[in-house]
């Protein structure tokens, strides 16, 4: 395994930690406008793995997060420069669909946001857009989406009633199930349980646990405590630039910057 | 000096008196045009067309007029509107030129009602060759209208929450699919009501289908769209200032004014329905 890392600034593992690569980014620069938000990017994300990204608000992760499914092309006057290997093929290949980018990366967004339609016609959503049209799979994939999002139970009785009635983790419990759906390689969470009680945010993230057996997940989290709980690898970016990536246990435990033990032990940040 | 008390009730008494003001005209108004229209306002009024030169009979020929042209105006300019809306809130690159588009647009809506009526012959009576007729009354008010229905359906764009977009997007829908699928369902109510208002406005307009369309008194219902046609306002006018025997005239004159104000406020009533059956389901929703 070539660990990019450690040769460009990044200290740590470069995001290599034995599992094969799912996703490999190179010297990515990021920029809204004049502005310089991500500056020389190089690491690895293990497929089958938890990663983590960590820091202080306004430090990258959130954009860096959203270069994966290329959703910052939706904000205007972004450019980004490198490159970003989706099992070796180049996200940002001139070849290469958008759409079908975000049909392999799905995404989980920070506020939750079912669509005021019903709890199935939300899991059924991008199902339809992708041109199923057979009732009955469409029928089965929510049920089993539903279920792999571990809220089946939950909502079994009443998959026709509005899902804006949901509370808020099973709301965000319903996104993660509408993106289970497509059936993506890779799931994109940006602080998923931010705005949840504890018990909602156990469940998010006994569920990220569950999942990472057939999915890639990448998290963004303000909450050390969830990275460190939840992420096999974790990443610290500092104004823009990835500042350390190590195994989880590593980082927490014994950091080699002194910029990285300062945040996690809660002394700036 | 004046006690404080004294100057905030002094303030408060202009306040009232300047909206009682408003308030008692609009119903003066109302009440001259109700008490004088109802008197002659009867199922055969609405039905009949004018007779012996227009001192008896009814005025059906101008209601239905009003309405045909009525329709085409909403064909015209409310898919138009639409669309146009669509592109400059969700396609259009938001740059110098699109802030000059919308300044044009809304400098339209200030534009006087005549002006559309004389570009409306020039494009659609003479170069299009549809005559003075049903069809260029109705695209000439439709042009009138633009402004307020694109305006209307880019404010409809804009209350939609970005997260719909982003999260359609975000499961591999292409711009177009999440416009249709998870905006445009959202925004139509609020384009409707604005369409609407606009129409409301057009039907009661007269100098745009002076000269595109509509006539002075015809015996015969109009049979195409090319046709001319008799209109509320345009028949109203006639009856107060240009008929022979004024005098004579003047009760079928209030109950003309009354069923167009009537025509106006079901209108305006509609799109208030419209909208505040949509206000209802988006606080549901939250």
């Amino acid at each position: 395994m070539v660990s990019i890392g450690i040769d460009k600034k990044a200290l740590g593992n470069g995001g290599s930690n034995g599992h094969p690569v799912k996703i490999s980014v190179k010297n990515l620069d990021f920029f809204y406008g004049p502005q310089k938000a991500l500056e020389d990017i190089n690491m690895d994300i293990p497929a089958n793995q938890v990663t983590a990204f960590i820091g202080p608000s306004g430090c990258g992760k959130s954009t860096f997060l959203r270069c994966f499914n290329r959703m910052n092309e939706t904000i205007l006057g972004t450019r980004i420069e490198g490159t970003i290997l989706l099992d070796n093929s180049n996200l940002y290949g001139s070849d290469v669909d958008v759409v079908d980018v975000r049909r392999r990366v799905g995404m989980v967004f920070q506020k939750s946001n079912p669509f005021p339609k019903s709890i199935f016609d939300n899991v059924a959503y991008g199902l339809r857009i992708n041109g199923l049209k057979e009732k009955r799979k469409i029928a089965e994939i929510v049920e089993k989406s539903l279920m792999d999002a571990a809220i089946w139970d939950e909502v079994k009785d009443r998959l026709h009633e509005s899902a804006l009635g949901l509370s808020g983790g099973q709301q965000q419990r319903l996104c993660i199930a509408r993106a289970l759906a497509v059936q993506p390689e890779v799931i994109l969470m940006d602080e998923p349980a931010s705005a949840l009680d504890p018990i909602a945010t156990q469940k998010i993230e006994d569920l990220i646990q569950k999942l990472k057996k057939d999915y890639t997940i990448v998290i963004v989290t303000h909450n050390m405590q969830q990275a460190a709980r939840v992420s096999d690898l974790t990443a610290f970016f500092y104004l823009g630039k990835l500042i350390e990536v190590n195994e989880t246990a590593l980082l927490f435990t014994r950091p080699q910057l002194k910029q990285t033990e300062d945040y996690i032990t809660g002394r700036f940040g | 000096m004046i006690n404080k008390s004294v100057t905030e009730k002094i303030g408060f008494a202009v306040l009232a008196f300047c909206g009682l003001l408003v308030v008692l005209t609009l119903f003066g108004i109302l009440w001259d045009i109700g008490y004088n229209g109802a008197a002659v306002l009867s199922w055969e009024f609405l039905t009949q067309p004018p007779r012996e030169g227009m001192t008896l009979g009814g005025i059906f020929p101008a209601l239905l007029g009003t309405l045909l042209v009525s329709l085409i105006t909403v064909l015209f300019s409310v898919p138009l509107g639409m669309f146009s809306a669509i592109y400059l809130n969700e396609y259009a690159r938001q740059g110098r030129l699109v802030r000059m588009i919308r300044l044009s647009i809304r400098n339209l809506s200030g534009v006087p009602s005549i002006v559309y009526g004389l570009f409306g012959v020039a494009l659609f009576v003479r170069i299009f060759y549809f005559g003075a007729s049903i069809l260029s009354a109705g695209l000439t008010l439709g042009l009138l209208t633009l402004p307020w229905t694109i305006t209307a359906s880019e404010e409809a764009l804009k209350t939609v929450p970005k997260s719909y977009r982003d999260g359609s997007l975000a499961l591999g829908a292409t711009k177009w699919q999440a416009i249709r699928t998870n905006v445009l369902p959202y925004a139509i109510p609020g384009m409707l009501s604005g369409a609407i208002l606009g129409l409301a406005r057009a039907a009661g307009e007269t100098a745009p289908i002076l000269f595109t369309g509509a006539a002075f008194f015809i015996p015969d219902l109009p049979r195409t769209l090319l046709d001319q046609f008799m209109a509320l306002p345009y028949h109203l006018y006639i009856l107060s200032t240009q008929h022979q025997d004024i005098a004579t005239v003047r009760p079928i004159a209030y109950g003309t004014a009354l069923v167009l104000i009537a025509l106006v406020l079901c209108l305006n009533m509609v799109a208030v329905l419209i909208r505040y059956h949509y206000r209802k389901k988006a606080r549901m929703a939250q």
